[in-house]
């Protein structure tokens, strides 16, 4: 090592917004002023994964993982820990431990990391840190060492499925193009990351985008492609400069353009970005939109695979699927096909958010269970409440239980318990947490974003939503469930795509599972988690309230009336439901219900 | 006769070497237009014009871009932009209450501006810092773990300046 330490610092969009380049300047500014710029190396990274604790500090070679670090803290980390070599206790992520090495966090020892590999390793603005990691020797192997017919044999053995969601198998979905006669064929990457509570494909972007790069190469010597396009939404300015710098870097390199590595091999990469559009993540409707019309989906087969980006064989695949596909080279299928569960093999890299401890990206292998994800790599849920539900596969997913928290996780259990894996949001749910509300939510999502070319879709959407808003309000009635369940079968039977074919996911998961919770809202009219305005109120317990009047100083519109030491009253008309005196009240007076 | 009155164009030489630059792309329309509202923060009724004269295809294709996609903006939104996050983590956490909060504050909703010109109010879709929920950003700068209390001094750190 030329330096003596190497301070990595977090550069992903989360610990970026928490003033991680304040920091980064910071301490850049510390080590020229201590005098010590030439013994420790500043390096910033891509995402560590735990965002709830960013921005994160990370100083080799003795791994001190320091967390929640501000630019106010740059001084000290830089005169302690690399002028005198002592670490910096107050911000160590476990101040009892003071030896404990990064991966020894909870946090981290039961991820395995294959897609999030040179996240919080390497810094993504250069290309020669990739290399330095075996960044493109997977390309030259293919290039120099197998045929395409054995990368896609490997592919097959592998096991890998793609990670948008579906888990079609990849290696099935290359040969198909392989297969197919044409002289212009195409690679598409989805980087058009739309389920909200999703953020693992940002986070590859930013922190490995040569891995991208890499694998979109091996697609195009495999199936025959010369040109790829990376799809992704224009709402990640970080993650589109990080992949524009990466495929000028490759491109100088000679490891994308003409004649790469010295073969005959030519394939390049261009960039073209979203527009906010939910339904864009349909490969149909992807490759439209690519093609720079308004982004609706198209009835397969064909399937893009066979005629895809202007009626050419196009492979799509998607960013985590992609990251894992040089790895797969250079390893080996067998070593890839020995991580998992027996019909889903390798890792999955999940967005753990919501009522939980250690919110962050979380990278293991198929086959965990929710339980480990959630108190040992999460750590809980936040405020010692009650789990209620994690929700995966976002607006097209479900819920998962408490029945399910041993039920290990791949694509066939989640779909088994009327959930799916989708792109990897997993948004835990605690006691407060009302399903309908979270249903509606997803429906209006999915109101929103139904692009409106097939009805069952566009006006089924509408319907169920207007109907779960009813039950919001305390106006459902029996029927409405029937015709609730009704309007789900016909929008999974008629529905063009998988967007409306799966919008009802959310409803039938929530009523099978909290059916008594559609029915306190139908028959009692009321919510028990206190979430739906209409069916709330707040009211003073007389004989608790005492008088201190911090209720009505708080009250935002000002309908809490009473006199210093006398009980006061809220005015039901007025009060706008905000719960500010609930949450102000240190006696218990005031009841919400 | 009356000649007609020829709209002065809109496009800065810039985004003509852009459109330039990307002429013989095929599908680089949606690309011309992230250029267009780059420059404009929305895409102006003559800009639209503009650009299906330079790219040669009717004006009635540029807007059914545009209404399709969320992204494009149609009318000029505040001139400082306040985005707060309705992804579902977000949402859990109360991003609905900070957009009431807004509203009470600035006194329009949801995608309106500001009488005065100085704020706009969007719901986005997940901007991926979940671990900080709820989250908003004023003209791109990120606020994380906000409560309905920060909003006024978030908002009066921007107010006129």
């Amino acid at each position: 090592m030329a330096y003596k330490n190497y301070i990595l610092v977090c550069a992903g969009t989360a610990c970026e917004s928490s003033k991680g380049i304040a920091l980064y300047k910071e301490l850049e500014k510390e080590l020229a002023a201590q005098g010590v710029d030439a013994e420790a190396q500043l390096v910033k990274t891509g995402c560590f994964g735990f965002c709830e604790q960013g921005p994160i500090v990370k100083i080799l070679p003795d791994e001190s993982f320091y967390v929640k670090v501000g630019p106010e803290h740059a001084k000290e980390i830089v005169s302690e820990h690399i002028v005198k070599g002592r670490k910096v206790e107050a911000l160590l992520y476990d101040k009892e431990q003071q030896d404990q090495k990064a991966d020894e966090i909870d946090f981290y020892q039961k991820q395995q990391r294959i897609v999030l590999r040179n996240c919080g390793v390497i810094n993504p603005e250069y290309i020669d840190e990739y290399i330095a990691r075996d960044g493109y020797a997977a390309l030259e192997k293919v290039l120099f060492e197998m045929t395409p017919d054995k990368v896609i044999e490997e592919l097959k053995d592998s096991g890998l499925r793609g990670r948008g969601g579906a888990g079609f198998p990849t290696g099935l979905k290359w040969s198909f193009t392989k297969n197919t006669d044409s002289e212009q064929k195409y690679i598409v990457c989805n980087a058009d990351e739309g389920d909200p509570g999703a953020y693992m494909d940002r986070s590859t972007a930013e922190g490995d985008p040569h891995s991208i790069l890499e694998a979109m190469a091996i697609a195009g010597h495999t199936v025959g492609a010369n040109q790829g396009y990376i799809y992704i939404r224009a709402e990640y300015p970080l993650a589109i400069e990080r992949l524009n710098n990466a495929i000028d870097q490759a491109r100088e390199y000679g490891l994308l353009g003409d004649n790469i590595l010295g073969t005959d091999f030519s394939f390049d990469i261009e960039l073209r970005l979203g527009a906010g559009a939910f339904v864009c993540g349909e490969e149909t409707a992807l490759l439209a939109s690519i093609e720079g019309k308004r982004g609706m989906p198209i009835p397969r087969p064909p399937f893009p695979a066979v005629k895809g980006l202007w009626g050419k064989p196009t492979v799509t695949n998607n960013v985590e699927t992609y990251a894992n596909i040089p790895m797969i080279i250079l390893k080996g299928s067998a070593w890839f096909s020995s991580i998992g569960t027996a019909s889903t093999k390798g890792t999955k890299v999940f967005a753990l958010t919501g009522k939980i401890n250690n919110s962050g990206l979380i990278e293991v292998p198929m086959g965990t269970t929710l339980r480990e994800i959630i108190y040992d790599i999460g750590g809980g849920i936040s405020g010692g409440k009650k789990f209620k539900a994690a929700q995966t596969g976002g607006p097209s997913g479900g819920v998962l239980t408490e029945e399910f928290l041993d039920t290990p996780i791949d694509y066939e259990s989640l779909q088994s318990i009327g959930s799916m894996m989708g792109s990897g949001g997993m948004i835990v749910m605690d006691e407060d947490d009302c399903m309908i509300d979270v249903t509606k939510f997803y429906l209006e999502f999915s109101v929103d974003e139904s692009c409106g070319k097939c009805a069952p879709c566009r006006i089924g959407s509408r319907t169920c939503y207007n109907i779960l808003d009813k039950f919001s309000k305390g106006q459902g009635t029996m029927e409405d469930i029937d015709s609730l369940k009704e309007l789900a079968q016909a929008m999974r039977k008629a529905s063009l795509c998988g967007l409306g074919q799966c919008t009802p996911n959310p409803i039938m998961s929530t009523l099978n599972y909290f059916e008594d919770e559609y029915m306190a809202h139908i028959k009692d009219k009321c919510c028990p988690a206190g979430k739906c305005k209409d069916l709330l109120a707040y009211t003073v317990v007389e004989d608790k309230c005492i008088g201190c009047t911090a209720c009505a100083r708080v009250c935002p519109v000002n309908c809490i009336s009473g006199e210093v030491k006398g009980v006061h009253l809220i005015d039901q008309d007025q009060c706008i439901k905000c719960g500010q005196c609930f949450d102000k009240c240190k006696f218990d007076a005031i009841l919400k219900g | 006769m009356t000649a007609s009155v020829e709209k002065e164009k809109l496009l800065t030489p810039e985004i003509e070497a852009f459109i330039e630059k990307w002429q013989d792309k095929p599908g680089n329309l949606i690309m011309v237009l992230h250029r267009v509202q780059e420059e404009f923060g929305y895409i102006p009724r003559q800009a639209a014009f503009d650009v299906a004269a330079a790219l040669d295809i009717p004006v009635a294709k540029i807007y059914g871009v545009i209404t399709f996609y969320h992204f494009f903006k149609l009318s000029k939104p505040g001139r400082n932009q306040i985005a707060v996050c309705m992804g579902t983590a977000c949402y859990l956490k109360g991003g609905q209450d900070l957009i009431d909060e807004c509203e009470r504050r600035l006194g329009v909703g949801l995608n309106t501006v500001t009488e005065d010109g100085e704020f706009s109010v969007e719901a986005v879709r997940c901007i991926g810092c979940c671990g900080l929920a709820p989250v908003l950003t004023v003209n791109g700068e990120v606020f994380g773990d906000v409560g309905t209390k920060q909003m006024d001094a978030i908002i009066d750190q921007f107010e006129g300046k």
